[in-house]
């Protein structure tokens, strides 16, 4: 009697299946090992970067000690560093950004995501997220020629009018300085901060919203007792991410604050930035101190934005985690 | 029916926290406009044929153009999305299908970390890494270095969206018997090919548009590109050169090399966001 299709199928079951195995085991083993490689690649860099700027940077590190970060005299032709002018223009220039960039990212994030009419809201978080789009060589050519000159002829002045009594607004207009350079920060980092909060507000559950606006609390009541609490930790994380930007932002930056390497207190008075000094110095760095000062630099920034970094992305997790990690 | 006392000044306390909102996203958009606004005004009157095909000119010679540059940006982005891209969208795959592992937690984390680290630092990586050995900038090692950059943007889209393809689908392929990773490839994959591809293009607009790494690995060139084992023009490093010089004629160029990628960038944006949208809506 002829063997029908359906007990052949029973009877080579096992071997096809072992096959099937045998073959979809060696393909899986391919694919994950590959993929799985292109994955530690990623940890790699990250830690090859560290690692390649420490050796970059031994020299200065093994001549200067702490004394690097302690001394302002950054002086080529003698071959002494100390970058402690631009770890201040830095710091300046980055949290100056942030006081203006933080409630205005924090307004537009509450706008998309509590206020905004729902037909709207794509569009108008499109074209927030717009102002990333716009490369940071741009945003320094218009810092230049259209931020500096309507500094230097209108709001320098009317800052010096009015609260010139305080030192951070004295000494001559410029339109290139610390006050350019931080707002050109601030406009940069305002999307990034925007754009996380918005994430970490939209992970907020909707019945707690419900439950807020059901016990008669307006928008605001709601928001400021039930929205902001729960999300705190993620807002925190944004702005410390907007705070790791602005401290590594460099061409507009560049472009705008001056370039001259001292300590003022007035926002007017020029200044400089770890990133501006490595992107003006590099190439012209003539001498392996020189060099290895430049690279110290470039390892304390990454450094403090790797550490900022971490913590914010932690902030931020506990609120909105990301879908793999659930 | 009374409103309780106090109701009218809750009323206005929410009316100017809803106000202060809506000004806030006004503030956010005048830098745009006025950013837009400069570059179209100031660049149009730069952008004509000899932008496009001629080369520099030496100081004080008026005229020219940016093709070297254009030249340079294009090879250098184009190597650096050979390396980035199959090397994000690999990791993205292995994120998005071996999710729990707790090498995969770090790998994620690695990625997002990492999208963090200023560009810069990035350049500085690049240089030790390519320009140190070789003895001279290239365009190779700028291409390096902005792969380094666009690597985790990459890794995290192609990530996300694989996740977005039902799970429905993976199960019927492996129910007709197919191995594991054909399932990934032919038809995961496959399904989230058009949103990678999406998500990709707007990191390589992002990085066309990355000076700061540039100036230490590719450096610059008054010239056309000469291979790629030496330094090479491109547009953001031109546009920072001729924006810091005393040139009005060069001033003109930046702005018009200003426009160019502005207007690329922002095409890039606008066909990414229309792509996604209509996907969305054929579900």
């Amino acid at each position: 009697m002829a063997e029908s299709t359906q007990t052949f199928l029973v009877r080579a079951q096992p071997r096809i299946l072992r096959r099937l195995g045998r073959e979809s085991n060696t393909g899986d083993l391919i694919f994950r090992v590959l993929s799985g490689g292109f994955a530690v690649l990623v940890v790699v860099v990250v830690l090859a970067m560290g690692f390649q700027m420490a050796i970059g940077a031994k020299l200065s590190l093994a001549k200067f000690g702490l004394g690097f970060v302690v001394s302002s005299d950054w002086d080529p032709v003698r071959d002494t560093f100390g970058a402690l002018p631009f770890m201040y223009g830095t710091v300046v220039s980055s949290l100056l950004a942030l006081a203006l960039a933080v409630p205005v990212s924090f307004g537009v994030a509450i706008y998309l995501t509590e206020l905004c009419p729902v037909k709207l809201r794509a569009a108008l978080a499109f074209v927030v997220e717009l102002l990333a789009a716009v490369p940071s060589v741009v945003y320094g050519l218009w810092g230049i020629f259209a931020l500096s000159p309507l500094l230097r002829e209108h709001v320098e002045p009317a800052l010096a009018s009015t609260l010139g009594f305080l030192p951070f607004f004295r000494g001559p207009h410029q339109g290139y300085g610390m006050l350019a350079g931080g707002i050109i920060l601030a406009i940069m980092i305002l999307p990034t901060i925007a754009s996380v909060s918005r994430e970490v507000l939209r992970a907020v559950p909707d019945t707690f919203r419900e439950g807020g606006l059901a016990l008669g609390a307006t928008r605001w009541e709601m928001l400021r007792d039930v929205v902001l609490p729960y999300a705190r930790s993620g807002l925190l994380g944004a702005v410390i991410l907007g705070l790791g930007r602005a401290l590594g932002e460099t061409m507009a930056v560049t472009m705008v604050i001056g370039n001259r390497a001292e300590i003022s207190a007035s926002l007017f008075a020029p200044s400089y930035t770890m990133a501006s000094v490595i992107a003006n110095e590099f190439t012209e760095a003539t001498g392996d101190v020189y060099l290895a000062a430049l690279a110290e630099i470039g390892l304390l920034l990454f450094a403090v934005t790797l550490l900022l970094n971490i913590v914010a992305r932690l902030l931020v997790w506990r609120v909105a985690k990301p879908a793999g990690a659930r | 029916m009374k409103a309780e006392p106090g109701y009218s000044r809750r009323r206005l306390t929410d009316a100017l926290f809803r106000g202060a909102c809506a000004a806030a996203v006004a503030v956010a958009l005048v830098p745009l406009a006025s950013v837009l606004y400069y570059t179209t005004s100031r660049g149009l009157g730069g952008v004509d044929l000899s932008f496009f095909t001629e080369l520099p000119k030496p100081v004080g010679e008026k005229g020219g153009g940016m093709a070297n540059a254009i030249e340079g940006t294009l090879t250098i982005v184009g190597m650096s999305a050979l390396l980035g891209i199959p090397m994000g969208v690999l990791a993205g795959v292995f994120l998005a299908e071996f999710p729990g592992s707790r090498f995969a937690t770090v790998v994620r984390f690695s990625a997002d970390v990492m999208s963090g680290i200023p560009s810069i630092t990035v350049g500085i990586f690049a240089y030790s890494l390519v320009v140190l050995p070789m003895g001279r900038f290239s365009a190779i090692a700028g291409s390096v270095a902005l792969a380094v950059i666009m690597l985790p943007t990459v890794t995290r889209t192609t990530e996300e969206l694989l996740r977005l393809v039902p799970g429905t689908l993976r199960e019927a392929a492996l129910g007709l018997g197919v191995a594991k990773w054909r399932a990934t490839v032919s038809i995961v994959l496959r399904t989230a090919a058009p949103g990678i591809a999406t998500g990709v293009m707007l990191a390589v607009a992002r990085v066309a548009g990355e000076t700061a790494p540039l100036l230490f690995t590719a450096f610059n060139n008054r010239f056309w590109g000469q291979g790629v084992d030496q330094p090479i023009a491109s547009l953001p490093v031109q546009i920072y050169t001729y924006a810091v010089s005393p040139f009005e004629d060069w001033h003109r160029q930046a702005w018009a090399a200003a426009l160019v990628l502005v207007t690329l960038v922002l095409l890039l944006n606008v066909t990414a966001k229309l792509l996604v949208r209509s996907k969305v809506a054929a579900r």
